[in-house]
């Protein structure tokens, strides 16, 4: 019997690409595929044309995001997995999105201060990650990060005009705010698994974005004229499964296809 | 010597324009009926790129798979961004946005009655590609060398789009006929509902068609509804063949001598019923609409709101 060497394999995975990093690229993925879901639901019912366009285009490039790390993560996990396995066959529990990214849209403020509290997290992190480390996560990040620095210049001059706009937009801004600034912190809150990675330095420290973002929404809230909310309990449990009841929904809809036709091909 | 202007009427000299081919431009003189006609086409065009977000969005969350989803949401957005460029030709018309949007909603203004049809199956996505962008496309082409500038300017980058549009619906369709029964039964299923209302799309026939003939003199459109539809024949059944999937309508066979296919009667009492609004969809296609506009309404006036107060600030600087 002839010893075989193994066959190399097409996506090979570079030899510096630690496999620990799967749980934290999943969890990217997850973040911005089920922002990019709700952002999709605006489609043809925006408030007007060119926002219309602006959350399609914002959908669009978290889409595209989601499937680089997506592809990514199928390469880090190695079990033959694919992007849409990743993303269309796994239970709720399995997703590890924060909760906020799957809190429904609401009114336009809403979808505004989601938006918000996301942009300013997703762009100072992605600023971190394209020079961090490992190369392909930095690659992403690098090609992400203009994308992410036009998101929160949106979000920021939605959260200024609404705040210092009428008196409706400035009482639907403060509602969005209450409902939804608790799903804030959860964003900057390592997780146990992220935590180990922050340690060997492959996941930047969540502690040293917090004054550039802190600094951020001074200054988009001066302008709006509105108080920056302060101290408000975060409500965890997304980025370990456990997530609210508007998941499950989500999914049924976003998996539609793919439960109802296993194993084709689109 | 008299020149030309000093003998032909303002009405002689823009005919005279028009048939040497000279594009009109917004600070020419031209009739109020050609100026009325374009207003309608362009803003009903519009429309249509507007109404038609709703049966493709309709599947953007269920899209089987993400690069189904990149690519569909990709298309619904390039048609949010046509409807943007046409209302921007109509407004050179001296017409505005909001006009033309409260022309939508009280029911005044027509869009394609196309997005009047469900969209039920994943398949209807390659179908709304392959069939309905293929008519639309049919439609638009020869509207790029249409007299009015603007129109025929944004009818030049709305085609590349609707011909690459068109592409991915039928690569849809053609990934469902080469794969599991069930999708192919799914496309056939899908071409079966929208066969007939694919041809409707090039409206009445010349006889029933009031606009044609003087539309066709102003060189506003080049063809006619029924030379169209036959183009449409032409171009499709062989598409459908090359895909496995058979054309709903046993009319269909090639002619030798007119060197075209023959085909069946549109049903003409469902076209004019759906265009008078009674399509499944025409309700809630419409009313998506309006509440959208509803409900946006505070977005445009605390936008508008701080605009002003930002101008004002600015002025007490400037002051």
């Amino acid at each position: 019997m002839s010893a075989t060497l193994p066959e190399p394999t097409a996506a090979a995975v570079p030899a510096s690409a630690p496999r620990s990093l799967f749980p934290f690229v999943l969890q990217l993925a997850d973040t911005s595929l089920i922002l990019a879901h709700r952002l999709s639901e605006w489609c043809g019912h925006g408030p007007v044309l060119e926002q219309d366009l602006a959350m399609a285009n914002i959908a669009l490039d978290l889409l595209g995001e989601a499937r680089s790390y997506y592809q990514y993560a199928a390469e880090l996990e190695d079990q033959g997995r694919t992007e849409d396995d990743l993303a269309y066959l796994r239970s709720a529990v399995e997703y590890r999105n924060p909760l906020l990214v799957e809190q429904p849209n609401g009114d336009f403020a809403h979808t505004i201060v989601r938006q918000f509290l996301f942009d300013n997290f997703h762009y100072h992190l992605l600023r971190e990650l394209k020079d961090g480390p490992d190369a392909q996560l930095a690659a992403i990040a690098e090609k992400s990060v203009k994308e992410a620095a036009y998101h929160l210049k949106w979000s920021s001059e939605w959260v200024i005009r609404l705040g210092d706009g009428t008196e409706e937009s400035r009482k639907r801004l403060d509602k969005a705010i209450a409902t939804l600034w608790r799903f804030g912190g959860e964003l900057t809150t390592p997780t146990e698994t992220e935590k180990g990675l922050q340690a060997t330095g492959l996941v930047p420290d969540y502690a040293t974005l917090l004054p550039a973002m802190q600094a951020h929404a001074e200054h988009v809230f001066a302008e709006a004229t509105v108080p920056l909310p302060t101290a408000v309990f975060a409500q965890l449990g997304g980025k370990t499964g456990r997530h609210s009841e508007h998941l499950g929904y989500l999914l049924s809809e976003l998996q539609y296809m793919q439960r109802t036709y296993p194993g084709l091909k689109w | 010597m008299e020149t030309l202007e000093q003998v032909l009427t303002p009405e002689e000299q823009f005919q005279a324009r028009i048939d040497a081919d000279v594009r009109i431009e917004p600070k020419d003189w031209m009739p109020d009926a050609y100026r009325k006609t374009l207003i309608r086409q362009i803003s009903q065009h519009a429309h249509s790129e507007l109404v038609g977000m709703l049966p493709e969005g309709n599947w953007i969350t269920r899209a089987p798979s993400l690069k189904r989803k990149s690519i569909l949401l990709a298309k619904v957005q390039d048609e949010a961004g046509h409807g943007l460029y046409l209302y921007s030709a109509a407004e050179t018309l001296g017409t505005t946005r909001d006009q033309m949007l409260a022309d939508l909603h009280s029911g005044k203004a027509k869009y394609s009655s196309i997005f009047n049809y469900p969209t039920l199956s994943w398949a209807d996505m390659g179908c709304v590609g392959w069939l309905v962008d293929g008519a639309a496309i049919l439609n638009q082409v020869p509207l790029c060398r249409t007299s009015y500038g603007p129109y025929a300017r944004a009818m030049v980058r709305v085609c590349k789009e609707e011909s690459f549009h068109q592409r991915q619906g039928f690569e849809v369709m053609q990934t469902l006929c080469e794969g599991a029964p069930e999708q192919k039964a799914m496309a056939q299923e899908a071409l079966n509902r929208w066969w007939w209302p694919t041809l409707m799309m090039f409206g009445p026939k010349d006889a029933d068609s009031p606009n044609t003939e003087q539309s066709m003199k102003w060189r506003i459109k080049r063809f006619t509804n029924d030379e169209l539809r036959q183009k449409f024949v032409d171009m499709m059944v062989p598409q459908a063949e090359f895909l496995g999937l058979t054309v709903p309508d046993p009319l269909v066979k090639w002619n030798e001598e007119r060197q075209a296919y023959d085909f069946g009667e549109v049903n003409w009492d469902e076209f004019w019923a759906v265009v008078k609004g009674n399509g499944l969809c025409n309700h809630e296609r419409l009313q998506a609409r309006v509440d959208a506009h509803e409900e946006g309404a505070w977005v445009r006036e605390a936008a508008n709101a701080h605009a002003a107060k930002r101008a004002a600030r600015g002025a007490a600087v400037a002051a």
